[in-house]
Formats: C-alpha cells, structure tokens, sequence
C-alpha cells in the first residue's frame, strides 16, 4: 500500500487530532464535569439538584467517550505517550479513574431512592467525580510543561523518579486551578443555556462570573511564569522529522523560557492565547450582558484557546524528560509507525463525520430548557 | 532484571477488574438485543403491553450498563497503567482496534443510550426504536473490536518486530483485522453474553410466575427468552473457539493443556472427557476418552494432528536457541544499524525473537544462558494443566447444559406451559450459571496463553510498568474498595427493582389488576 503523505506530514496530522480530541474532550464532557462541580453549591433543594443533573443527564455518557477514545487514539498514535505518561503518573490516573466511575453510577442510582441521606452522598460523588479530574488535568498538564522525572533504557523501558506529592508542586496546582476555572465556567455556560430562568440559574452565573475571572489571572499568570520562570526545553541539533519512533536517538536541553519560542517563530500561534484570554472575558459580557448563548461561546473559546496554547507552546515536544537528555517524547520520536498512523486517519475519516453527526442529532433531540415541571413530572429524569 | 511481585500483582489487579468488567458486559451485550426484539414487537402490534416490557428491560439494563461503562474505563487506561512496557512493544497494532472501538462503537452506544432512556416522549416510536438497535448495534461493536485486539495477542498475525524502534510494527493490517482467532473469539463471546441475558430474563420472569405476579410480562419475557437463548446457547456450542487452537504453536499448546495431552497423539486425536493431569509428573492418570473427536474438532478433519505437551515443549526449546541468536542481533544493531552481518542473523531469526525474551526471568542477558536455563525457560512455555483442564471442563458442560435448558424451556413456552413449578424454580437456581462459565471461559483463555502477553512475542513477566508493589497494593485496594461498594449498591438495585416489577402505563391491555407502584417522588404522572 503506498501512504499519500509522508511520515512527517502524518506526525502532525496526529499531533493536531490529538489537540482535536483534547479539545473535544473538554468542550463536550467539560461542561458535565464542571456543572458536576458546581453540583452540591447552585442545588439547594433536590428538586433544583435534579434540574442540574438533567442538565447533563441525556448526554453526558456521550461526552465521556471523548476521554474513552482519547486514551485509545494516545494508545494508537502515541504508544511512548500512553506507557510513559499513565505509568508515570500512577496514582493520579487512579484518582481520576474512581472519580470518573463515580460519576455514571451518581447519575444514574442518585434517584432511584427518594432517601435525602442517599441523595446528598451521591451529590457529593457527583462533584468529586468533576471536580477531581478537571483538577488533576490541570495537574498534569503543570508537570508535562515543567517536565517528568523519567528515562527510558536501550529496549525502551520506562522509569519514573518521582511520586504522587511530588506532581503537587505550586506551578502545577497554577495548571489545575486554571483547569478548574475553566471548567467550572463551562459548566456555568451550559447550565446557562440549558436551565429554565429562576434560581439555580442564577446561582450558576454567578458562580460563574468568579470562575471567569479566575481563569483569566491565572492564565495570564501562567503565561508570566513560562516567560520569568526556569520552565521549558528545546531540541538540541535537529530531530529528523520522519525519523525512526525511537527517542533515544534524538538529544534536548532543559532552557528557560524556551516554551515561549514557537511564538517568536510562528506569529500565528499567538492566537491560541489571545483566545485563551479572551474567552472568560466574552462569557464575562455574556453573563452581564444576559446573552446566553455569548456565556457559553465564550466558556468554549477560553477551553480552545488555552489547550490550543499549551499545545502550540510546547511543539514538537509532547513529553519532555527533567531526567535524561535522550528520552524526551517529541512529535517526531514517539509515534506509531507510518502505517499505523495512515490507516488510523482513514478510520477517523470516515468515522469522525458520523459520530459528530449524530452527536448533534442527539442533541437536537433533547433540545430546550430543563423546567422545574419537567423534573417533577418526567419519569425519564433521573 | 524483573521484579516477580510487580508482575504478579500487576496481573492479579489486572485479572480482578477484568473479570469484574465482565460481570456486566454479557449482560449488556445480550439484554440490549432483547430489548430490540421486545421494542419490535411493540413497534409491529402496537400492543402497549411491549413498551411495558421494554420499558422493564430497559430499566434493568441501565442499572447494569453503567457499572460495565464505569468499570470499561479502568480497563481502556490499564494497559498504560500497569502494562507499559507492553503498550510500548505492541500499541502499534495493539492500539488501534482500541481506538477504532471507541470511534465506531462507544460513541454510538453511549450517544444513543441517552436518547433511549431520555427519548421516549421526544422520539417517534420507530425513531426510539432505532436508537434502541444503535446501543445493541454499539455495544456489540465494541466487543468485536476488544476481541481483535485480543484475538492479536493470541495469534499474533500480520506484524513484525522493527530493531530501530525496539517494537511490534503493522505489516499487514488486513490480517490484524481479519485475524481467525479473532472472529471465532467474537462470535463465541457475543453468544455467550446472549446466552447469559437469557437465563437472566427467563429467570426474573420464571421468578414471577411462580409468586403470580406480573403475569402477562412474565410469559411474553418467557417466550422472547426462550427462543433467544436456545439459538445462542446452540451458537456458543457450536461455534466454541477451540477451531483456532491449531494455529500457532502456542495455542497448541493451550488445547493440548485443555485436555491434559502430554503426547501427540495419531489423527485424528480422542478428546478426554475425565482425567487428572498433573504439572509435575507430566501425565493425566484415569483418562476416560472419546475417540476421533478432538482431532475432528480441533483441526476440521481426520488427518490432522494434534500436538501434545512434550513435543511442543522441544520445539520451544528449539526455538529459544534461534531466538537468542536474534536477541544478539538486536543488541548489535542497536550499536550499529547497519552493521550487515547483525542485519542478515536477524532476519533469518526474528520470528524467534520472542523466544529467547522468555530466558530473560532467568538471566539477565539471554545470551548467558546456559543449557539447563533454556530447558527451564522452555518448560516454562507451559500453562497450568490442571487448572486448565477443570476449568474448560466446567464451562464445556455448562454450554451443554444452557442448551438442555433452553430446549426445555422453550418447548413449554410453544406449548404456552408457563406453570410448571420444577422448572421456574430451576430457571431463578440457574441464573448465577451463565456468569459462572463467562468467568472460566475468560480465565481458560487468558491463563491459557501463559505465560506470554502476546502469543511467542512478548512473555507477560516483561509487559508490566516498572512500578513498586507499594503502588500496585494501593490500587489493588482502591479498586476493590470501591468495586465492592458499586458491587453492593447495584445488586440492591436490582433486587429492588425487580420486587418493585413494572410501570404500568395507561391503556396497557397487560395486568388484569394492575398494580400501580408507590409513588415516589419523581414518578408522578406517566408521560405517554
């Protein structure tokens, strides 16, 4: 079979999906998990709680298969990625996994018994379930830019030096508080969209409101620190773009501010921040402004813009190594073969189109505002 | 060199939320297609009685789905977890079908599951009944997908090992995709969750005609169950996957652990009905045989044989001495990648490679082995006999025994005989059986292909992450913990949502006394 692009080309075509899938992943279950955070503080009575959860409750399920795919497309395209970076970060994957099994069994038990004891303690699932991934993501991504304590020997096994405290360090806790922000205003964009006028709505904006400002000073603040701070690696010579997927072959240097460089390079790319920075002040207007539909567009351009930026900041590196030289994980290095890649693109092709189609199928479907007389009255709802 | 306790309690946690996944899937797997069959019904004759009976099943799946959807997300992440040295070696191929699953298959059954709890008042009849066949159709899919990925590590085709990036690489992913093993794995899996929804539904519907409750969804449940179950457990039977054993020499030597035959036998080979077989002295004392009919099975013909145990732990031996010599090119080439003459070794040697990794439990570097390490690591090719041999055993007769009972309940169910009080008792004893077998089904397969990860490529022992026992205790305790609580809670549900029995919609021609459930707060008035 001969591959219509070249390896090199197919690298970044992955390396944009990955964004893609990313990005999809946050503006879809994003709101779910931001609107689960949100939970227990804009419900007061059980009948305001369940217009939250109804909010999400057709479609979340949906949502959730962005992260699903998302580890298997990593798994597919970026096998290094995948083994280093689950491996490495052990046990917050396993905190982020028992938040996201939480998070389907609390939509769909919280109801099933009108006991209010049982309710709250589901409540309160529901909002660990958001709000521990949406933490830890930004976690994680705080410690991907800082770089991971891992090196990989001559038959490519990985190991990790360092432990579940040591990912809690302040930059990193600046990454999941933005991750955080972000979310919650996202989640306050769709409940915005999503709920019938009245109280939760309210309570929702206005929670909002302060997550949007958040996110915009620590974003803004993570920016300054990549610039002032001891934070970034770059590529030492040059790594062989359709090179061979082994790490070891290619060299890079821990360098301070180098994550800012691909702007310098590329003006372009100072878009993905610029809109990372005006998303929470459009959906900021949108909320004063009492124009929905503004709140959540803007809720989805600060999420484009800030994975976008993080993305774009770091490229070609996805992975960098604080530990050894010849193990950092770039574009170029850590893919799967060309083939793989080729034939993985086909199948996203032809399949991504259709699941996207009938996603908004699914959602015009279920179109319109919860009202307190549904979750009264509906015996559908959870 | 490997830290055996890593390895084992990474294959012990990997075991427990493995089977703990399946616990669910067969159920979801077999319900989600009753549902379409009683919903067709419903949507035909217009009979509301049906959309009660859906509506039943409906509810009863979606207690059950979640868990399989909760506990499907520990899975698609341990791989790199817990297996990262084995996701690198072989994501390549491995992780495709994974991806490929969540695209084509999750997508579509968790977008659309929403719609079919969510819709019925939003969607015409034939619209809910459509969404209904796309979460059937979904996750039916997805076992089709996690099976060629597991079909790959059983019978490894269409791949080959790259020295420049230290890793399985596609060759030839049309092979991958329609690996034999994989279809025959597929088809056995998918009927077996049939089977197991059936002996679900006709049990809680027996459960009801014997206390006389709910009568009229009880019989029609019956009926949908019976026919259904005895086409799959026929399917499962028939179309069991030990056709694909003769395939490689390691699922040989799977099949000749099955039936505890330690030497190869003339064709066409009997199949031992009873025997025990013993590790150590290396042969199966009281065998009770049925002539001809294994090599019949096995190998779909008369003059094919069967290999045994002892022959096929000489080849290994053989081929281990081939692959060390391939071991020692890919070091060479990893100094030097176009050193010739490391180049020409390997490519007479690669499709041994595999071979000499299992000496690695041993040494440190394969090319130290000794004769009498490569004798160990040879015999090391070899399963747990005895426990294989059982275990096939227990689940074989169960799959005779779903057909003796599906026949026997769907001849009642032509002759409209739904009170024979023996057999409803019988059908409420049976339903812990269909799990039973699928548990023993998974562990004859998976512990069967030990000790390798991916059959005669990657031995297991060197797959796991280099983790610390302290972390893997803590997930081990983690998952178990909360495992256990879903477990509880989900059981609960059931019971009480099986005791609770059937909404009764308006116009509903079913219950001659309708008994309205209690009202709880959220099921005041009925939609329709």
């Amino acid at each position: 079979m001969s591959i219509p692009f070249d390896y090199e080309t197919m690298r970044l075509i992955w390396w944009t999906l990955m964004g893609v899938l990313l990005i999809g992943f946050a503006l879809t279950d994003g709101f779910d998990l931001g609107s689960a955070a949100l939970l227990p503080f804009v419900g007061r009575t059980d009948a305001e709680r369940r217009m939250v959860i109804n909010a999400i409750g057709p479609t979340w399920e949906g949502n959730q298969v962005w992260f699903i795919l998302g580890g298997g497309a990593i798994f597919a395209a970026w096998p290094f990625v995948y083994a280093v970076s689950f491996s490495g970060f052990y046990l917050a994957m396993f905190l982020v996994l028992s938040a996201f099994i939480l998070r389907p069994v609390g939509f769909k038990y919280r109801s099933k018994k009108p006991d209010p004891a049982w309710r709250s303690r589901w409540d309160w699932a529901l909002f660990v379930g958001g709000f521990v991934p949406a933490l830890v993501f930004g976690v994680a991504v705080g410690n991907v830019l800082q770089g991971v304590p891992f090196r990989l020997d001559s038959d490519m096994r990985s190991f990790y030096e360092g432990t579940l405290l040591g990912l809690f360090n302040p930059f990193a806790l600046l990454g999941g508080l933005v991750s955080v922000a972000m979310l919650v205003l996202h989640g306050a964009g769709w409940l915005t969209l999503k709920l019938e006028d009245g109280p939760v709505r309210d309570r929702a904006q206005r929670y909002g409101q302060i997550a949007a400002l958040i996110a915009f000073v620590l974003y803004a603040l993570g920016g300054v620190w990549l610039a002032m701070g001891d934070i970034g690696y770059r590529v030492i010579g040059v790594a062989e773009a359709a090179g061979p997927s082994n790490p070891r072959m290619t060299e890079t240097v821990h360098a301070a501010g180098a994550w800012l460089a691909n702007y310098g390079a590329h003006p372009w790319m100072i878009l993905a921040p610029l809109l990372g920075l005006a998303g929470p002040l459009v959906a900021l207007i949108g909320i004063r402004g009492r124009k929905d539909v503004l709140v959540f567009a803007g809720s989805s351009m600060a999420n484009l813009g800030i994975i976008a930026s993080v993305g774009l900041s770091m490229f070609p590196f996805i992975l960098p190594s604080s530990i050894d030289a010849r193990s950092s994980l770039l574009v170029w290095n850590a893919s799967s073969s060309h083939t793989t890649l080729f034939i993985m693109l086909l199948v996203t092709v032809i399949l991504l189109p259709i699941v996207l189609a009938y996603t908004a199928w699914a959602y015009k479907v279920m179109f319109g505002r919860i009202t307190t007389r549904d979750v009264n009255l509906n015996p559908d709802f959870y | 060199m490997i830290d055996m306790a890593v390895v084992e309690l990474s294959r012990l946690q990997f075991a427990l939320t493995a089977l703990y996944h399946f616990l669910f899937v067969p159920l979801t797997l077999g319900l989600s297609f009753i549902l379409v069959i009683t919903e067709s019904v419903y949507v035909i004759t217009d009979r509301p009685i049906w959309r009660d009976v859906t509506r039943f099943w409906g509810k009863l799946f979606g207690i059950n789905f979640v868990l399989g959807v909760a506990t499907g997300l520990t899975m698609e992440f341990e791989f790199g977890t817990n297996w990262a040295y084995y996701s690198h070696y072989v994501g390549d191929i491995f992780g495709a079908p994974l991806a490929i699953e969540g695209l084509m298959a999750f997508f579509l059954e968790a977008t659309f599951v929403g719609l079919m709890f969510f819709g019925w008042d939003r969607l015409s009849k034939r619209g809910h009944l459509l969404t209904t066949i796309m979460v059937a159709v979904g996750s039916n899919l997805s076992a089709l997908w996690i099976l060629i990925a597991n079909g790959w590590m059983q019978h490894p085709t269409g791949a080959v090992f790259n020295p420049e990036t230290m890793r399985m690489e596609v060759s030839n992913f049309k092979d991958v995709l329609f690996n034999p093993v994989a279809q025959a794995k597929f088809v056995h899996t998918v009927s077996a969750g049939y089977v197991c929804a059936s002996v679900f539904v006709l049990g809680v519907s027996c459960y009801y005609l014997l206390r006389g409750r709910h009568i009229e969804l009880a019989k029609r449940s019956f009926t949908v169950a019976a026919a259904f179950g005895l086409a799959s457990s026929l399917s499962v039977v028939v179309l069991g996957d030990e056709s694909g054993y003769a395939l490689t020499d390691n699922q040989q030597m799977k099949l000749a652990a099955m039936e505890g035959m330690w030497e190869t036998e003339k064709a066409p080979a009997g199949l031992t009905l009873f025997g025990i077989p013993s590790n150590s002295a290396h042969e199966t004392a009281y065998e009770i045989k049925v002539p001809y009919v294994l090599g019949l099975i096995a190998t779909r013909s008369l003059s094919g044989e069967v290999a045994g145990i002892l022959p096929l732990v000489e080849r290994a031996d053989y081929r281990i001495r081939q692959g060390v010599i391939a071991y020692d090119a890919v070091e060479k080439l990893k100094v030097n990648r176009n050193d010739l003459t490391a180049r020409e070794a390997w490519e007479r040697h690669k499709s041994d490679l595999g071979y000499a990794l299992l000496l690695k439990r041993f040494v440190a570097d394969p090319r130290m082995a000794d004769d009498a390490t490569i004798a160990k690591a040879a015999w090391s090719t070899v399963p747990n006999v005895p426990a294989l041999f059982f275990m096939f055993r227990i689940m074989a007769g169960l799959g005779f025994f779903f057909i003796l009972f599906f026949a026997t309940a769907f001849a009642f169910s032509v002759r409209r005989r739904f009170d024979r009080k023996w057999f409803l008792r019988a059908a409420i004893l049976a339903m812990p059986l269909p799990w039973l077998a699928i548990e023993i089904g998974w562990l004859v397969a998976e512990l069967g292909r030990q000790p390798w990860a991916v059959d005669g490529v990657l031995p297991t022992f060197l797959g796991a992450s280099s983790l610390t026992t302290t972390q893997i205790w803590a997930t081990i305790f983690g998952f178990t913990a909360l495992y256990g609580v879903m477990a509880v809670i989900e059981v609960k549900l059931m019971l009480s949502t099986i005791r609770h029995g059937p909404e009764v919609y308006e116009g509903s021609d079913g219950e001659s006394t309708p008994e309205r459930p209690p009202a709880t707060t959220f099921t005041a008035i009925p939609a329709e």
